[in-house]
């Protein structure tokens, strides 16, 4: 049995700004099925903070139950992590992230663990806008339980059970649209090139980014039945744009022809170049957007890429204006203010 | 018998082979040292037990043919090995009292039991080999005179290096001036049995250092090796000097000869000149002088060690059998055949001094040769390497081979306690791994021999196996011009001398394309793959024989 990974590493690879190689943001080795969508997403992620340069120490890697919810231990092992309860991953991430905004929160989660057990949860931090990514490794089916439909498997689709599932789907997606999400997107496990920058972009975002990709259960439902599987996907991709993010450091050099290209500036400088391929869409037009995944789904198509952004997103900790320094730094002098600033309060209710 | 039927001498290339297989070992491109290679070859053959009922037997039946190999040493043994098993008359012959060549003259025992040496030349003997020993062959024309159906010429290098022009090299009219093969075959077999205390060793090759090291035995108790050129450039093996200099053995360099001191007919010992090396722009060197005043060293006996040629004064010039450039005989670089078509040559014979398993190399090449034309069949017309490749599959996490990598660093081979050591000129130095620890020395083995196959129709590009490869070797990508391919890839793709592994177009028109360059073989891109588009599949390899000698694939 392998389940090591051996300690060598390629001796010629790269290393980011901060003086890490990729291999530093790795986490253990994965005991997922081989071929699991959820590694190829724990590998773009691995990817993006690489090539963000992000310090594993600053960011904190929350998840619930279930096949996605593993997933953390296979990235990132120098980060913080919290294995949550069974679709309750929001709520932590919630505290956490009222607790210490200066960490990079990154939510990971599933079709079950975020549509069905945790849909309660799943919607308030949306419209909290709580600051951190939120990932749905989506693959239609419960692989942990051995592949029953779940509540966003598509009707008729079927899985390798073989009976097609009768109940309409919840497209997580257009939820997140409808609840006012500052960052929606949506991608597939097999396209990193579409994948990793645009989880480069939601950990640039302030404020709520959702990502749902679509990740098949090679074992469960990779069937020509199923519309998770590697092939329906491919064959049924439709990508809004083709896109680049781009770091503020980064001197712009890619040279669009107008018309064709849409920059999107974030808060910090780094901007978004979305080269497009869906006409009659804005990525800041959230009537656009909704408008365009309908249309997608009518004709059966898996729209990826980009779908909404709103650049003016005001987090949880800007509407509650809550104070910048984490919880566990705040001291006596801090917390009481005093019996004078006290007698002033209470003055204020007379 | 796997580590024999090629190498033909396991247990003595084991010990003194000059490794040309470590530097081009893996291991040695994600750390620092190669497997132990040779050590381990010699582990095997001293731990293998009676291998007697498992050799090659020569038939009762000869083909009627008969071939003379002249000289005794590796080369010819391997020919030997080779063509007994096919009937064929063999007669060998050498100046010696014994089989091996050099390896029985200018190996010191103490590298090199004798033991091992009589047994693996035993094996091949054994296939009833007529021997002629302490039969010096004068005339190459009386050889052609005889019945043989071909001649084997593998008399090695025999003529050691002089300084004949060096002031003061004749003055000496005792006999302290040595030269290094001559005076190392003369202890080899027990003529010389003392040296002076002061011994000047001169040359930085390997003869150089069993020349320090077997003076060191022999009474030398301040031997000092002197070599003209930079440290950096001898030729000697890395560890040989190391060994050298472990049993107290200076070694100075960029020091030239000037002269010998000689009063009285008495060696007194040795002028040097100082020098550096000075490199121009296209790296060609130059010795210019320091400066810097002579050293004199004292000795009372000098051993010369700077190489050795070739000579061939027993073969008449008027043959038919070609000589070109430094008065060496024209030989087929393929086919090892003289411009006489019976006569073949191999070894150090055929192209100048190199290393035992070279000489080997050339011997199954001659030997294929030999049998072709004996059989009145082109010597050009040479039979196929035999190779195959196997799944090594046992279960989705389970491999045949030893998949796991460790990261053990390369084990040290134990040596016999100094002092023992230098009081005992047949005592061996090295005692060898103990079976545990040549056990985790092979585990450091990357398994070059098992080969990561890719099937194009069975890969559904999940990507796992480009996920999980520690060293980044796997890359989905669109296909192109290898130079631009190499900038694509997970890693970069650096040696230029590794070719690219490269699919056929995959449906979403990318190719899988892996590096092999540092690929560890741990099967993990088989284990991840959840359609068996990748397999484990052991390759072997078995070099051109004559006849095949043992067949790895009946085992």
């Amino acid at each position: 049995m392998t389940y090591i990974k051996p300690k060598f590493r390629h001796p010629d690879m790269p290393t980011n700004q901060i003086g890490y190689s990729k291999s530093d943001y790795e986490g253990a080795i994965s005991t997922l099925c081989g071929g699991c969508g959820h590694d190829s997403i724990s590998a773009a992620i691995v990817q993006a903070c690489y090539e963000m340069s992000v310090e594993p120490h600053r960011l904190a890697k929350l998840s619930g139950i279930g096949c996605s919810s593993k997933t953390p231990t296979y990235f990132l092992s120098n980060s913080h992590g919290f294995n949550s309860v069974h679709g309750r991953m929001p709520s932590i991430a919630t505290g956490a992230s009222l607790a210490n905004r200066e960490l990079i929160y990154l939510g990971v989660s599933g079709d079950g663990d975020s549509a069905s057990i945790g849909m309660g949860q799943f919607v308030h931090v949306i419209r909290r806008n709580v600051n951190m990514v939120y990932i749905v490794m989506n693959n239609g089916c419960y692989g942990l339980t051995k592949g029953q439909n779940s509540a966003t498997a598509d009707v008729n689709a079927a899985s390798k059970s073989g009976s097609a599932n009768l109940y309409p789907t919840i497209d997580l997606v257009g939820l997140a649209l409808e609840l006012g999400a500052t960052f929606v997107a949506r991608s597939f496990s097999g396209d990193k090139t579409q994948l990793v920058p645009l989880i480069k972009a939601a950990m640039a975002h302030p404020g709520f980014a959702f990502i749902d990709v679509v990740s098949p259960c090679v074992t469960f439902n990779n069937k020509p039945t199923s519309t998770k599987s590697y092939d329906y996907v491919r064959e049924h991709q439709e990508a809004t744009s083709s896109i680049d993010f781009v770091p503020s450091r980064d001197e712009i050099v890619i040279d669009y022809r107008e018309g064709d290209s849409t920059v999107v500036e974030l808060h910090d400088g780094s901007a978004l170049h979305l080269h497009k391929l869906a006409p009659h869409w804005d990525p800041r037009d959230r009537a656009s957007a909704v408008n365009r995944l309908l249309t997608a789904k009518a004709k059966g198509e898996v729209l990826t890429g980009l779908l909404y952004i709103d650049p003016g997103s005001q987090d949880m900790h800007e509407l509650e204006q809550t104070v910048l320094q984490p919880l566990n730094t705040l001291q006596e002098k801090d917390l009481c203010p005093g019996a004078e600033a006290l007698g002033k309060i209470m003055g204020g209710f007379r | 018998m796997v580590n024999w039927e090629s190498n033909v001498f396991p247990g003595i290339l084991g010990r003194t082979c000059d490794r040309p297989c470590e530097p081009a070992c893996r291991r040695g491109r994600v750390e620092d040292e190669p497997v132990a290679i040779c050590r381990l070859k010699r582990v095997a053959a001293d731990n293998k037990g009676d291998v007697n009922a498992f050799m090659p037997q020569a038939p009762k039946e000869k083909n009627g043919m008969k071939v003379a190999l002249i000289g005794g040493g590796p080369a010819s043994l391997t020919v030997a090995r080779d063509l007994a098993p096919l009937g064929y008359e063999i007669h060998l012959y050498d100046d010696q009292k014994a089989g091996g060549g050099m390896m029985r003259s200018q190996i010191p025992a103490f590298r090199l039991p004798e033991s091992v040496l009589d047994e693996e030349v035993g094996y091949v003997l054994n296939l009833g080999i007529h021997t002629h020993f302490n039969t010096y062959v004068s005339s190459m024309k009386d050889m052609l005179e005889k019945d043989y159906d071909a001649i084997f010429v593998g008399t090695g290098a025999p003529k050691g290096g002089d300084l004949p022009k060096l002031p003061g090299r004749w003055d000496c009219k005792t006999n302290n001036i040595h030269l290094g093969i001559e005076w190392l075959a003369s202890v080899a077999f027990g003529h010389t049995t003392r040296i002076g205390k002061r011994v000047i060793v001169l040359g930085g090759g390997n003869t150089a250092m069993d020349c320090c090291r077997t003076a060191r035995r022999l009474g030398g108790e301040k031997v000092t090796v002197v070599v003209r050129s930079p440290f950096k450039d001898m030729k000697a093996s890395p560890w040989e000097i190391a060994d050298a200099q472990r049993e107290d053995i200076p070694i100075l360099n960029n020091m030239p000869p000037k002269k010998f001191v000689v009063e009285n007919g008495k060696l007194k010992g040795m002028w040097f000149e100082q020098i550096a090396a000075v490199y121009d722009e296209h790296g060609k060197r130059s010795l210019l002088p320091t400066g810097e005043p002579d050293v004199f060293i004292e000795a009372d006996d000098v051993i010369i060690a700077i190489g050795q040629d070739n000579a061939f004064p027993w073969i008449e010039r008027d043959l038919g059998l070609k000589f070109g450039q430094w008065d060496m005989p024209v030989v087929d670089k393929h086919t090892f055949q003289s411009t006489l078509d019976k006569v073949f040559f191999g070894g150090d014979a055929a192209f100048g001094p190199k290393n035992v398993i070279t000489a080997v190399a050339h011997g199954h090449q001659a030997a294929i040769s030999i049998d072709l034309y004996c059989r009145g069949e082109s010597v050009y017309h040479r039979p196929p390497p035999m190779t195959n490749l196997i799944s090594q599959k046992m279960g989705i996490h389970e491999w045949s081979f030893d998949s796991a990598v460790v990261t053990d660093l390369r084990y040290a081979v134990p040596h016999v306690e100094k002092q023992a050591a230098l009081t005992n000129r047949t005592l061996e130095v090295e005692l060898g791994f103990d079976a545990p620890t040549g056990f985790r020395e092979a585990q450091r083995c990357l398994n070059c021999d098992v080969q990561t196959v890719f099937n194009t129709s069975r890969c559904i590009e999940c990507d796992a196996c480009m996920d999980i490869c520690p060293t980044s070797c796997i890359s989905f990508t669109l296909n192109g011009e290898e130079a631009d391919l190499r900038t694509r890839l997970s890693a970069p793709a650096n040696n230029l001398e590794q070719d690219l592994y490269v699919s056929e177009d995959l449906p979403t028109g990318r190719v899988m394309i892996k590096d092999e360059d540092v690929c560890l073989h741990c099967g993990l891109c088989a284990e991840r793959c959840p359609t068996a588009a990748w397999d484990m599949q052991k390759y072997l390899y078995q070099v051109s024989k004559a006849a095949p000698i043992w067949n790895i694939s009946a085992l």
